[in-house]
């Protein structure tokens, strides 16, 4: 049997027969039961709609206003962007820099790589030129793009001033919120190794 | 001597002479360096992957230490100022009645850094020597490890949300303590330390414990 119609199963490395799998069934690892392939009909089209709704929504929260405070007269409105430069002042500035790339530019980086490699598929055209490159970096980056994290630590950070003033949300937040949603909406669409067979068989034809 | 009663049934892409690729699932020639499809790296699993998992595991561990003795918020109200480190902020939240929010903090700072540093070590541990806990468990395990380590990242958020937004000059400003640096170190080396993990040491133990036994 020759090599390509096998698949190393990549948490417990056993070899299973690569088979044709019908839309919407699930093929697991006979083992260790990791998900082998789960094609979806329409879910490249999916995935890149839904990370290029993520970008729209990022630039949005990173754009509009994003909390105002106000309490005994004074108000004080902050942006995404000073949470992001909340540790710039002293030692603390590489953690500003982290923050940055953790909550908006790894997970802009992340839905960008997506669209670059899904897109064409989704389109039934050649995968653009290293698209297995950016489609490994996607992958990569997927534990350090932390957008859905931000927005549950804001949750909290509401609740610990609520007692002590008036919190106004703007937009951005709702960017954020709509962020989360979008975000776990893609993940659970996304199964790895369908997309690198669909890459690995549009690349050869 | 061969065991009919548990003949072994899986043939690994390792025991075929072959270089199993961890990221797209393609079998690779065993010569092979990076993977012919996707062009990741390959590396079969062994000692040198659990050398890195105790290495980050151990700087998770020593940048935890800081992140609970020094202060991770700094409040100035009226000219008067209070320090407070993560248990203190838990303790607050508490005393406040946000009984919720007070849970949430607590499993994230507390309670999941914890058990994933004796997660990550039981795994490490149980890969060298038979384990209680089977393979599919111990699977369960790295999963739920790899997958909620990054949460853990939430208190970090919060120090610089309420930094950003808590500044009404001489009525209350709230400034990051130390705590906070060390804290988004620990998780991330923690979160390093998972994913240095191959699973696929798991299975191999229990490989050569059955052949062991036959």
């Amino acid at each position: 049997m020759h090599t390509d119609q096998l698949i190393a199963c990549p948490t417990c490395d056993v070899l299973n027969r690569d088979q044709d799998v019908k839309p919407h069934t699930v093929a697991r690892c006979a083992r260790c039961g990791t998900v082998l392939a789960a094609p979806k009909s329409g879910a490249m089209t999916q995935i890149a709609m839904l990370s290029l709704t993520a970008l729209v929504l990022l630039a949005a929260a990173a754009g509009f206003p994003f909390l105002e405070l106000r309490a005994q007269g004074l108000s004080h409105q902050a942006s995404v962007l000073d949470a992001v430069l909340a540790f710039s002042r002293g030692p603390m500035a590489p953690l500003s820099l982290a923050t940055g790339l953790l909550i908006v530019l790894l997970p802009a980086a992340r839905y960008s790589a997506l669209i670059y490699t899904l897109a064409p598929m989704a389109l039934g055209w050649r995968p653009a030129p290293h698209a297995a490159a950016a489609y490994r970096w996607a992958e990569r980056l997927k534990p350090w793009a932390m957008a859905e994290i931000f927005i549950i630590g804001v949750a909290v950070a509401l609740v610990k001033v609520s007692g002590l003033a008036r919190v106004g949300l703007g937009p951005a937040f709702w960017a954020f919120a709509a962020l989360l949603v979008v975000t776990i909406l893609t993940d659970n669409a996304i199964c790895r190794l369908t997309v690198w067979k669909t890459l690995k068989s549009r690349s050869a034809s | 001597m061969e065991n009919p009663e548990k003949p072994q049934r899986f043939l690994t892409a390792a025991a075929a002479g072959l270089a199993g690729c961890r990221a797209c699932g393609t079998a690779n020639p065993g010569d092979a360096r990076a993977c012919t499809c996707c062009g990741s790296p390959l590396a079969a699993a062994g000692p040198a992957s659990l050398q890195r998992v105790w290495a980050w595991l151990a700087a998770g561990l020593i940048a935890y230490v800081p992140a609970n003795v020094y202060p991770m918020l700094r409040t100035t109200t009226f000219g008067r100022s209070s320090e407070n480190t993560l248990i203190g902020g838990i303790a607050e939240l508490f005393s406040h009645g946000s009984y919720g929010v007070a849970l949430i903090v607590f499993f994230a700072s507390i309670v999941i850094p914890v058990a994933k540093f004796l997660a990550i070590a039981y795994l490490a541990v149980s890969v060298r020597r038979p384990a209680a806990l089977g393979s599919h468990g111990r699977l369960v395990l790295y999963e739920v490890v790899e997958f909620i380590g990054r949460w853990s990242m939430i208190d970090v958020f919060v120090v610089a949300i309420l930094t950003a937004l808590v500044q009404l000059d001489f009525a209350a400003a709230i400034a990051p303590g130390m705590a906070a640096v060390s804290f988004a170190i620990s998780v991330a080396f923690t979160m390093l330390a998972a994913q240095s993990f191959d699973p696929r040491l798991i299975w191999n133990a229990e490989s050569e414990n059955l052949n062991d036994h036959a």
